[in-house]
């Protein structure tokens, strides 16, 4: 199987559906001319033109309600944020008009619009670039959000994203863009909704989406070299809708969740998770759901230490051991 | 074609220029002119009945009425070809009427019915109906106006001749989205029409006290290389032919355009309003009433044309009348959702039982 990275794995996925379906266009800050911030859009504009392919100017709120207006039309617009971050000035438009619009006209209308790119900290570039938030997208009934962690669900995921007549929000990651992976040459989908269980285990389930599940891996790796435990590893990959049977299968067979959680504690992705699971699987615990989420504070500069505000495989480990 | 508020015509005394000769308006039938007093009178006794509803308390929440300034949707959105779309704030049930839903889905609407246009969900701020090119009906000040921009869009890409008249308030002039869509529009040739519904005030502010300008609203336009105009409302035929050249210039040259439409509301910002009397006199309201009300002043037109007389605008009345009480009624008739209703059209593929509306949880109830 050809092994590609996450990068490329998304702009396959673009460039797929930009070829499938003429309703789809690609609009967000320098996708076009500049080939993308982060290189995601790289050559879709020389190879769609500029109808297909169309650079914005720094308005987020007003190139967002334009997707969102063109998408209630039928069109299938994907916009990109150049950060996740940004999409504060837009919310208006997104949760209010996006997420809204079809409950409000009772089901009259609906807004086929994808709205994706980074949304991670990690890279030293301080708090106001640095904000995943996930938690507050889903928090929305009529948004959808996926947080692909591999290339082989970058590209699945974003193509299935592109066909759902909902609107869906791609969560990916500027750490994840060079990663490598193998991605199958011919067309697949991904479904929204549907967990993946990305390691096999026996003894704890750590549970997480997005750059957090390979922290969760490298753990887990570490878990059986070092101190013998075996630990699943479950991968969210789409958060609403939440495939919360992939979760409870896990952890009726382990009887111990560790969540890890690249959002804040509070109320982050991982709170809904460990409510459900006390909810629906308290007699099948041996011990307290636990959590790693990223340190409670605004995202720092300083790079030794925003690799430690992150959740890091020390941190899971100790968390694992001190319920084992 | 810009002028100064300085060169526009006195709210008091005739328009000096006679727009009934422009184009648009010159070759109108009798029917169709009769037909526009007829929307006017419908708007407003349908207004006024769901007036009575909300003070019986029989309508949550807000209640935004439009009695006052029906020549601006009357005007403009009767001149909607099929490729043209419309799309406004949360004062909506004029445009809603006129670009022709009914009577008995907008007040069953109102009344949180099932029967409603949005099934009860959406309620007052929220008609939609996108059968007619009608988009909304939007709570959020200025939130529409990237919308409209996104529709123009759709029709520029799709390669249809038509346009989105995207309303908003002298209030909403002042989001900052609204100049967003206003440098997307002119950067990218968007054929929409950007119409403010100037009535004076946002809520209990008055213009001067909310807008910087030199001499009006519309011409902020000019920064951003967009064509511009200012409309007395209360003129109908003026109305028609200002909006018509906004929207040729949408349909010939793709190019938007920003009306400010000069009008007044009678009623408090919403009936909720609790010093809707306070922000402004009471003779202000009542010279209003007493000078420029569109509709009286249509009625006059009419009768000067020769096509109307007190019988006749008597039956146009006691019909609008009549259709607003059988609406009262068939809103109360009307059932109220089911609890079950609450989790339906939220997401499309859940509705239709397709693949991806059946993989993973997509409500969070116990
Ligand atoms: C973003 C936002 N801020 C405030 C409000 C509350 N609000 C609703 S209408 C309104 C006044 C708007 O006035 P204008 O734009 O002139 O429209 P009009 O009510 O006169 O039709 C305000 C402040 C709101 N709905 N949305
Ligand atoms: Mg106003």
């Amino acid at each position: 199987m050809p092994v590609i990275t996450y990068r490329q794995a998304l702009n396959d996925a673009l460039a797929e559906e930009l070829e499938r379906d003429e309703n789809v266009v690609v609009m967000g800050e320098e996708v076009a001319e500049y080939n993308g911030a982060y290189k995601i859009t790289d050559g879709l504009w020389k190879r769609f033109g500029g109808k297909r392919v169309i650079d914005t100017p720094i308005s987020e709120a007003g190139f967002i309600g334009l997707g969102v207006g063109a998408a209630m039309m039928g069109m299938r617009p994907v916009m990109e944020l150049m950060f996740w971050s940004f999409a504060y000035v837009a919310y208006d438009q997104i949760i209010n008009n996006a997420g809204c619009v079809r409950y409000m006209s009772g089901g009259l209308i609906n807004c086929p619009l994808v709205i994706r790119g980074p949304a991670n900290g990690g890279t030293n570039v301080g708090a106001t670039h640095s904000h995943t938030p996930e938690n507050f997208l889903a928090n929305t009934p009529g948004l959808k959000v996926v947080s692909p962690a591999t290339p082989y669900d970058a590209k699945g995921l974003m193509k299935s994203a592109i066909r759902d007549n909902d609107p869906v929000c791609v969560m990916e990651n500027t750490l994840l863009y060079g990663d490598q992976g193998e991605v199958p040459e011919g067309e697949y989908l991904i479904p929204i909704g549907v967990a993946d269980v990305k390691r096999e285990g026996t003894d704890v389930s750590l549970i997480a989406h997005g750059r957090a599940v390979l922290t969760a891996l490298a753990a887990a790796h570490r878990l059986h070299e070092e101190f013998n435990i075996s630990a699943e590893v479950v991968d969210l990959r789409s958060i609403r809708p939440l495939d919360e049977e992939t979760v409870l299968a896990s952890v009726r067979k382990t009887h111990r969740a560790v969540l890890v959680d690249e959002n804040k504690p509070f109320c982050g992705v991982s709170a809904q998770i460990a409510s459900m699971i006390q909810e629906r699987a308290f007699d099948d615990l041996d011990a307290p759901v636990q959590r790693v989420c990223s340190l409670d504070a605004p995202a720092i500069y300083s790079p030794p230490l925003e690799a430690l505000q992150l959740p890091t495989a020390d941190r899971i480990i100790q968390k694992v051991l001190a319920i084992s | 074609m810009s002028v100064t508020r300085a060169e526009k015509p006195k709210k008091t005394g005739r328009n000096p220029v006679d727009y009934a000769t422009a184009a648009i308006n010159a070759d109108l039938t009798k029917e169709q002119k009769l037909g526009f007093l007829a929307d006017m009178l419908r708007i407003r006794r349908f207004e006024q009945a769901s007036l009575k509803l909300y003070q019986q308390g029989k309508m949550g929440g807000f209640l935004h009425l439009y009695i006052g300034q029906e020549s601006v949707a009357v005007g403009t959105l009767a001149l909607m070809g099929e490729n043209d779309h419309a799309i406004t704030a949360y004062r909506d049930h004029g445009h809603a009427l006129v670009v022709g839903m009914s009577m008995n889905e907008c007040m069953a609407e109102l009344l949180g019915k099932a029967t409603g246009c949005s099934k009860g969900k959406g309620g007052s701020m929220h008609f939609f109906a996108p059968d007619k090119n009608f988009w909304g009906g939007h709570g959020i000040v200025a939130g529409q106006t990237p919308l409209g921009l996104g529709i123009a869009y759709a029709l520029k890409y799709q390669g249809l001749k038509g346009c989105c008249l995207t309303y908003l308030g002298d209030g909403a002039v002042n989001q900052g989205v609204y100049h967003e869509s206003l440098n997307l529009a002119s950067l990218w040739d968007i054929p929409v029409v950007y119409i403010i519904e100037n009535n004076q005030y946002s809520m209990g502010t008055s213009l001067a006290r909310s807008s910087a300008s030199k001499s009006c609203l519309a011409e902020r336009a000019e920064g951003y290389n967009i064509d511009w105009d200012i409309v007395n409302g209360e003129d109908l035929y003026e109305v028609r032919a200002k909006t018509w050249d906004a929207i040729e210039r949408a349909h010939e040259k793709c190019r938007p355009t920003v009306l400010e439409i000069d009008t007044y509301r009678y009623y408090g910002h919403s009936v909720a309003d609790a010093n809707a009397k306070k922000y402004r006199k009471p003779e202000e309201i009542e010279f209003y009433k007493q000078n420029h009300d569109p509709i009286t002043l249509w009625e006059n037109r009419l009768k000067e044309e020769g096509i109307l007389d007190d019988a006749g605008l008597k039956k146009i009345d006691e019909a609008a009348k009549k259709e607003a009480a059988a609406a009262v009624q068939f809103a109360e008739d009307s059932p109220f959702p089911e609890v079950e209703d609450i989790f339906s059209d939220i997401y499309y593929e859940v509705d239709m039982g397709t693949e991806s509306g059946q993989t993973g949880r997509h409500f969070f109830n116990d």
